[in-house]
């Protein structure tokens, strides 16, 4: 496992090389191009399966962070996409329908819920963290299925999506589109950035050997609480985004199967390369989607599927490109 | 609230406590031992009692049915652990986690293309479907106090194995050094084999069991997945003991908050909000057990040595 | 550069999957249906009940709905609303449907009703029936055969009024739908709700619950458990010995998906619906024999509700001759309603909700040892549900 992520070109964080860049460049290329595309081939929905593909890789990048970088597996992250989520449509329900206001109440209110439970959860480690990343998971699952005023599982219908500052500009699918983009891409760069600073390089020694950090002087705890809280915020803009785009918000967000859902997404695309955490959301959905339209037994051929390229393909689908290009010798 | 169903009430929770560690048990035996995730757990729950189900269609007799199915549910697990789970003995946890979730995917929708979407039954044996007075009308199926029984049985064989025989200390030994048992001589990838086995023997076990009581339809192991994860992190993970006190506490605690949760609330609150927040707080109420004890003990109430 | 080929070609598959789909051609003068309902999961065999119901009236009507050929397009919403969502987007945007039929669950038509409904295509749901739809929420392009949640509660309250009752204990899950359940049941009984038992979804063991119930010692209870709740908690029940000293009232609870795994355990309990098996008319002998013939089970009203709901299209259909150009048309077709539907009387309520005749349905074995349900007794004639006054429509 080890031997996979150093091989990755983007395991040392920093995009050192031109190389490094092909893979996110390619796929922020095709990300702006379709909707030109889809417009040419008259199949708007493609817009919004992309457009709830950006969604989810926002998601799961922020996952990736703490998964591949960190460490510290989290089995309950939907719990962010739904406290965002709930926050923009909480908020509609009461009359306030500006993302100014929203966004930032999203992504607060899942920053601070990553904060008082991070407090709790890092205190365990393993397999337990595991566990009790979950059962947060779970009581937030809870308090959402009894919120009664707010349609509770039945979910609640938002009016229209947000205004900014007075202005539709969420409206239009195509320009909402745009929107998501450039969230990913911002979490995207921020991820980077964040992986390749000196705060980065803590996180990922304490992953590798977290007394080794202690002994330089670090206090792990510390920095891996702040890698927990940024995921969980950027996790919030996640459902502040979801929420605009359905137009609608439900607990069903914040399932233990979707967290589950989560960790699969990043491991397909390759643990801690952040390109991987895009690429596995887009496999993902994309398998889900076009799979279901060839037969409705289509969770028969994904699990194994799945089971294959954990056999076979370390490190994922971004591990297969690597090993590709290795075998072409363009790699040293 | 009389003081007699008060002590029905702990019966209750004590019984559905055992029938938690039943569950949980193969779960904790093999994490435990051999520190693999195995997600794929509810899911050979779920196959045995639809093995279960198809033998009772084929011998019209629930204990011919119990022994084959048991049988083939050994065989079955041996079966995937040829094929996929040895390959990731000594892999990350995520790893574990995304191949076993694949065949959760695969096996539920496996299953309902071979047995169908609609719930099925497995009828409880007629030797034991009589009842029990507890109280005036209300009956206590003999079953559950099998069930019961077996549970104990299985806590006590187990805990015997694991602390008294050689199998037990060879399979102790492995889970803490694999390494150096091999190199004793030891084939530790049999000792594996065996433990997974025996592993998903007691999963399908728990599955035929239990079915009488309840449905067997795709999907059954999901939510019982959970629900022996958090017994056996309460429990510490590996510890057959632990296992057995979670299982119980969570038992009673959840019983007793289902049970009592509404008139406790009633005393601080009118009744109609207590009515519902009640429940709420009683689904939670197992997960809220996790994160207190876990925040006192991260490593589980009895944490296996060695770890 | 060779580094860039590996990823050039994942692009270009992927440009040639979603290439591909635009290009299978779609016969332009049929007429295209989108069914949405949960098939996987637990409860997958609600929706499947819904399209097999839904495509025996197709291949019953010869392959057409009013005459013209129709495509039908299945997709599975897994009860993910989110993903609900987005089949539909593509129903309307890719599949360019002139009908959604669909969901089987109340959350899922929560969320599909505005995409659905704002593009202009009519929905008909043969199932849920949430209150806020056929109150102030109501829609000129929604279409509910099956009934308001609500009216089957009410169904077993005024039995339970009727047969002199006074104390009644209500057994329900703790969600919305459960809440539901028991506001519509006290709606119609007056006496006394010892006490309103709300349990967490998806409880496996009721020892608690049913201990709770036999210290009430109640006239009655009613519950309200879907699913494999029901098929857990009526065994659990008779096996407590309750079943035979305590009358039990359901909604939902004792239907021809949970019967095959309740069984003998069920047998005498009492469900509310707005159909039954039994029913005698001669288009629902029909319909049950064919079903039977077809799919070895019983039909439910998951089934039932999805044939009316392909009979309502090829009424309106037919009535236009096949033209649907204009819409305001096509929903004063619907809004008709002339169909044989097979559960005898029906009309649209101004909400688009039917008035129907309710009926306190019983369990029993069947001769050939299957199970159902049977009418015992009509309990409402012509019932619409309470909320259409909210709606503007008239």
């Amino acid at each position: 496992m080890a031997g996979a992520i150093f091989a990755t070109p983007s395991a040392a964080g920093r995009l050192r090389s031109r190389r490094d860049m092909v893979v996110p460049a390619l796929i922020f290329l095709v990300l702006v191009l379709v909707p030109a595309f889809a417009a040419a081939t008259a199949q708007k929905f493609l817009i919004d399966l992309t457009a709830r593909i950006m969604i989810f890789a926002v998601a799961a990048v922020a996952l990736d962070l703490v998964v591949g970088y960190g460490g510290m597996i989290s089995f309950g992250h939907a719990a962010f996409i739904g406290l965002g989520a709930y926050a923009v449509g909480i908020l509609s329900a009461e009359g306030v329908g500006d993302a100014l206001i929203a966004l930032p109440v999203a992504i607060l209110a899942a920053t601070l819920f990553a904060w008082i439970t991070g407090i709790v959860c890092l205190g365990t480690k393993g397999a337990y963290f595991i566990m009790i990343t979950l059962a947060f998971g779970q009581m937030i699952y809870f308090v959402a299925t009894s919120l009664a005023p707010y349609g509770g599982d039945n979910g609640l219908t938002i009016d229209a999506r947000d205004t900014v500052a007075g202005l539709p500009l969420f409206k239009s699918d195509t320009n909402f589109y745009y929107v998501i983009l450039l969230s990913l891409l911002a979490t995207y760069a921020f991820c980077r950035a964040l992986v390749a600073s000196r705060f980065g390089r803590v996180l990922r020694g304490a992953k590798d050997n977290a007394s080794r950090m202690a002994t330089i002087g670090f206090d792990v705890r510390r920095y891996q609480l702040v890698g927990y809280v940024i995921s969980g915020g950027l996790t919030g803009l996640s459902g502040f985004l979801l929420a605009n785009s359905t137009e609608f918000v439900s607990p069903a967000y914040m399932s233990w199967q979707r967290s589950g859902e989560l960790i699969v997404m990043i491991i397909l695309g390759g643990i801690g390369t952040l390109d991987g955490a895009i690429i596995g959301a887009a496999a993902y959905l994309v398998a889900e989607e076009w799979l279901s339209t060839l037969t409705e037994n289509w969770q028969v051929i994904f699990g194994p599927v799945l089971v294959l390229i954990v056999l076979f393909a370390r490190g994922g689908l971004i591990g297969l490109c690597v090993r590709f290009w290795r075998r072409r010798g363009a790699f040293s | 609230m009389s003081g007699a169903l008060v002590l029905i009430q702990v019966l209750n929770g004590l019984q559905f406590g055992v029938l938690l560690f039943l569950i949980a048990a193969g779960l904790t035996l093999v994490f435990g031992v051999m520190d693999f995730i195995n997600l794929a757990y509810g899911v050979q729950y779920m196959v045995g009692a639809y093995l279960a189900v198809m033998f009772y269609g084929v011998f019209g007799n629930f204990f011919a049915a119990l022994g084959a199915a048991l049988l083939a549910a050994l065989l079955f697990g041996l079966l995937l652990e040829f094929l996929v789970f040895r390959r990731l003995y000594g892999r990350d946890h995520l790893d574990q986690v995304m191949a076993t979730f694949g065949i959760i995917l695969f096996l539920n929708h496996a299953v309902r293309m071979v047995w169908g979407a609609a719930p099925l039954t497995l009828p409880m044996p007629d030797v034991f479907s009589g009842s029990i007075v507890l109280m005036d009308g209300l009956l206590y199926p003999v079953w559950r106090l099998v069930i019961i029984a077996a549970g104990l049985a299985v806590a006590a064989g187990l805990y015997i194995l694991v602390s008294h025989t050689r199998l037990g200390m060879l399979v102790r030994a492995g889970a803490a050094n694999a390494r150096m048992v091999s190199a004793l001589g030891v084939n530790i990838e049999r000792l594996f084999m065996i433990v997974f086995g025996f592993g998903t023997m007691l999963a399908g076990f728990a599955g035929i069991m239990i079915a009488p009581i309840l449905s067997v339809e795709p999907g059954m192991g999901d939510n019982i997945l959970i629900l022996a994860f958090v017994v056996i992190v309460i429990g510490g993970i590996g510890s057959i003991r632990g296992a057995f006190m979670a299982a119980l506490l969570i038992g009673l605690v959840d019983t007793l908050g289902r049970s009592f949760s509404v008139d406790i609330l009633r005393l601080v609150m009118a009744p109609s909000p207590a009515r519902t927040v009640g429940p709420a707080i009683a689904s939670m109420a197992i997960y809220l057990l996790m994160a207190i004890v876990l925040y006192f003990r991260p490593a589980g109430l009895f944490p296996a040595k060695g770890r | 550069m060779i580094t860039r080929k590996p990823a050039i070609v994942v692009a270009a598959a992927l440009v040639a999957i979603f290439g591909l789909r635009a290009g299978v051609a779609q016969a332009q003068d049929n007429l295209k249906v989108g069914l949405i309902a949960t098939l996987s999961g637990p409860p997958a065999v609600l929706g499947q009940q819904m399209r097999n119901g839904f495509m025996l009236a197709v291949k019953t009507l010869g392959g057409k709905l009013g005459g013209r050929t129709v495509d039908v397009s299945v997709a599975d919403d897994e009860l993910k609303p989110d993903q609900a969502v987005i089949k539909v987007k593509e129903f309307i945007d890719r599949d360019k449907v002139d009908f959604v039929v669909g969901p089987i669950f109340s959350n899922i038509l929560q969320a599909i009703e505005k995409p659905v409904t704002e593009a202009n295509v009519i929905l008909i749901s043969p199932n849920a029936g949430t209150s806020n739809f056929a109150g102030k929420d109501c829609n000129q392009n929604l279409f509910v055969v099956s009934y308001q949640n609500d009216q089957v509660h009410e169904v077993l309250g005024q039995y339970a009024q009727d047969s002199g009752y006074k104390k009644v204990v209500i057994i329900v899950p703790n969600y919305q739908a459960g809440k539901d359940a028991a506001a519509g049941f006290k709606h119609k009984f007056s006496g006394e709700i010892t006490d309103e038992i709300y349990v967490p979804l998806g409880q496996l063991d009721y020892s608690a619950e049913l201990s709770k119930i036999a210290a009430e010692k109640p006239d009655a209870i009613f519950a309200f458990l879907p699913g494999g709740m029901g098929v857990n908690f009526v065994k659990q029940y008779r096996q407590a010995g309750l079943a035979d000293k305590i009358p039990f009232l359901s909604a939902f609870t004792v239907d021809e998906s949970t019967l095959p795994a309740q069984q003998d355990a069920a047998l005498g309990m009492y469900g509310g619906a707005n159909w039954a098996p039994n029913l005698d008319n001669p288009q629902n002998k029909a319909f049950v024999d064919a079903y039977l013939k077809a799919y070895n089970a019983v039909p439910a009203t998951y089934a039932f509700q999805a044939y009316d709901a392909a009979l309502l299209i090829d009424a309106a259909v037919r009535e236009l001759k096949g033209d649907l150009s204009n819409k305001d048309a096509l929903r004063a077709a619907l809004k008709k309603a002339d169909f044989k539907s097979l559960r005898g009387a029906f009309k649209f309520n101004n909400n688009h909700y039917p008035i129907q005749d309710f009926y306190l349905v019983k369990v029993v074995k069947r001769p050939d040892g299957k199970y159902e349900t049977e009418i015992a007794k009509k309990i409402f004639s012509n019932f619409g549900d309470s909320y259409a006054k909210d709606c503007a429509m008239k």
